[in-house]
C-alpha cells in the first residue's frame, strides 16, 4: 500500500493489529479484530475512531457568512451562537451534492468547513472557483496539519474528561452540534454514529499522545467498518453511496437541510425549484434472513428502485438499508429485494433504525 | 500465519474437508476465509438430498462486509447441515474448523485425492497474497 496516504495515527493503528484498508487513497483501520463488537462498544459504552483523512477548511476574512450563503444549500443564517455548527450539502448549479459537510462558525470572519476525505480535493478546487467569482478578497486554508479523532458512545464524555485533565470545564457544558476552542484543540460535540460524543481536531504531532490518553482512560480503538454500520442504524447518509452528483437532497432524504423558503439564491436553488421529484430515500427493513447490500434493486408497486447503502445491523440482529424508490412507496409498504438470486420481502421503515442505543424499528 | 490443520483436506476457494470415518465429509470455510471476510452474520447451506456437483455452488456465508459463495468440494450427495452455524454464524470466526457446515456423501471416494493438502493450501494461500 506504498501509495496510500497516512495519518499520524498510524503506527497507533500498526500497534493495535488494526486490518488496514485503502478507503478514499488513505490506508485507514477497517476494524481492529471485530467489526461487530467494536459497534457495540460505541452502542453501549465508548469508542474512538481515527477521522484524520476528513479535512477541515478554515474560511476566513470579512463577509465570510455572505460567501456562504452562496456556496451552501443550508441556511447559515441558523448559526448565530459561537461555536455552533451546521449540517449541510454542497450543490451544484444542477442541484447535484458535490458534497456534505459540516460548518462550523466561529466568528464573522472565521468559519470552519470539514468535507469528507474522498471529495476534498473536488470540493476544494469547487470552493475555489466560486470564492474567485463570488469573494475574492476572503482565504481557503486546508487544514492537513490536524488530525481529528472521533470519540463516540454514551461514556464518551466521562472518558473524556479522564483522558484530558482541564477538558470537562470547557467542554462539559457544551449542547450537540457546538463547538469549542480548547487550547489548540477544536472541540466538538458531533459524530457520525448517533451516539453522543465528540469529534476532536488537534495538531497531528499531538495526535498519537491524544490517542494514547483516551486509550489509557478505556476508550477502544474503533474501525471504518463499525463507524459504516453505526452511520447506516442512525440513518445517516454516506456521500458517494446515498448521494452523489447525481442526486438531489430532496432525492435524498435531506430536505431538511436545503432552504427553499428564504429568496436566498445559493448554488443549485433554481434546479431544486424546477426539478421533478420523482425518488426519495427511505428505510428498508429485511423481513427474511439474508443481508442486504448496496445495489441490489427493490421491487415497488411504484416501479423499481436500488439499495444506496445496506448491511447487517449489529443491534438489530438483522439486516437494513437505505433504498432510493420511486415517490408514492410509503412506510409500511412491503417491498421486494432481489438478494443474490433470490426475492426477498422488506419492509419500508421510518429512519434512524437506532438512536442513542435504543432500536427504533 | 494462518491456522491450517494437516489432518485436513482443502480446496482453492477456501473450503476445508474432513473425511469421517463412516466416509462421508463435513465441509467449512478455512480460518484464511473467515480472516478475509471478517465478522460472520448469515449462513445458508444446502438442503439435506441435494446431489451436488464438484464445484458447485451450494452455500452462502456472508460477513458484515461481504457475501461470499461456498463450493462442493467433491461431488456427492448432502447429508446434514449444521443449524448451529446458521444460527450462530460467528462460531466460523471463533473456530473455522470446528464450524462445519454440512456434510456430504462423496459420489467417489477417490476424489477426495484430488484435493490439496495443508501444505499445498499453504502455498496457495500464499501465492493468493502476491
Amino acid at each position: 500500500m506504498a501509495d496510500l496516504k497516512q495519518t499520524p495515527l498510524i503506527y497507533k493503528h500498526r500497534e493495535a493489529n488494526a486490518k488496514l484498508v485503502d478507503f478514499s487513497g488513505w490506508e485507514m483501520p477497517i476494524h481492529y479484530g471485530s467489526q461487530i463488537e467494536e459497534h457495540h462498544i460505541v452502542r453501549r459504552d465508548a469508542g474512538m475512531f481515527d477521522v484524520s483523512h476528513m479535512l477541515p477548511v478554515d474560511l476566513k476574512g470579512e463577509g465570510a457568512r455572505d460567501f456562504l450563503k452562496k456556496l451552501v444549500a443550508n441556511n447559515v443564517d441558523k448559526l448565530q451562537t459561537t461555536g455552533k455548527a451546521l449540517y449541510s450539502c454542497m450543490l451544484h448549479e444542477g442541484g447535484g451534492v458535490v458534497d456534505d459537510l459540516i460548518i462550523y462558525f466561529l466568528n464573522e470572519s472565521w468559519f470552519r468547513i470539514v468535507v469528507n476525505a474522498g471529495c476534498a480535493d473536488k470540493d476544494i478546487a469547487w470552493m475555489e472557483v466560486q470564492l474567485a467569482k463570488h469573494a475574492p478578497k476572503l482565504t481557503l486554508t486546508p487544514r492537513r496539519d490536524l488530525a481529528m479523532i472521533a470519540v463516540q458512545g454514551p461514556n464518551a464524555a466521562t472518558k473524556l474528561w479522564q483522558a484530558m485533565p482541564g477538558m470537562q470545564e470547557l467542554a462539559g457544558p457544551m449542547k450537540p452540534f457546538f463547538a469549542v476552542v480548547v487550547g489548540d484543540m477544536f472541540v466538538a460535540r458531533t459524530g457520525y454514529t448517533g451516539e453522543d460524543g465528540f469529534e476532536i481536531m488537534l495538531p497531528a504531532k499531538a495526535a498519537p499522545f491524544f490517542w494514547q490518553a483516551l486509550l489509557d482512560a478505556g476508550v477502544k480503538p474503533c474501525g471504518l467498518g463499525a463507524r459504516d454500520t453505526l452511520r447506516l442504524e442512525a440513518g445517516m447518509n454516506l456521500y458517494g453511496q446515498d448521494m452523489t452528483e447525481a442526486t438531489t437532497p430532496l432525492e435524498s432524504g435531506l430536505a431538511w437541510t436545503v432552504d427553499l423558503k428564504s429568496e436566498r439564491d445559493f448554488i443549485g436553488r433554481s434546479s431544486l425549484l424546477h426539478l421533478p421529484r420523482s425518488r426519495q430515500l427511505v428505510g428498508l427493513k429485511l423481513i427474511e434472513r439474508g443481508v442486504l447490500r448496496n445495489h441490489q434493486s427493490v421491487f415497488t408497486a411504484e416501479g423499481e428502485g436500488e439499495i444506496t447503502s445496506g448491511s447487517f445491523s449489529p443491534t438489530l440482529n438483522g439486516s437494513i438499508a437505505l433504498a432510493r424508490v420511486p415517490v408514492g412507496v410509503n412506510i409500511g409498504d412491503t417491498v421486494e429485494v432481489e438478494v443474490r438470486d433470490k426475492l426477498m420481502r422488506a419492509l419500508v421503515v421510518k429512519y434512524p433504525f437506532v438512536r442513542n442505543g435504543q432500536p427504533l424499528v | 500465519m494462518s491456522n491450517i490443520p494437516t489432518n485436513l483436506k482443502y480446496t482453492k476457494s477456501h473450503e476445508w474437508v474432513r473425511l469421517e470415518t463412516d466416509g462421508s465429509v463435513a465441509v467449512g470455510i478455512t480460518q484464511h476465509a473467515q480472516d478475509l471476510l471478517g465478522d460472520m452474520v448469515f449462513v445458508e447451506n444446502p438442503v439435506v438430498g441435494r446431489q451436488l456437483a464438484a464445484g458447485e455452488e451450494c452455500a452462502v456465508v456472508e460477513s458484515v462486509k461481504a457475501a461470499s459463495d461456498v463450493y462442493a468440494p467433491v461431488a456427492g450427495e448432502v447429508l446434514a447441515a449444521n443449524a448451529d452455524v446458521e444460527a450462530s454464524p460467528e462460531s466460523i470466526n471463533q473456530d473455522a474448523y470446528a464450524a462445519w457446515m454440512f456434510t456430504l456423501k462423496p459420489a467417489n471416494a477417490d476424489d477426495l485425492d484430488g484435493l490439496m493438502d495443508a501444505a499445498t493450501y499453504a502455498a496457495h494461500v500464499e501465492s493468493e497474497a502476491h
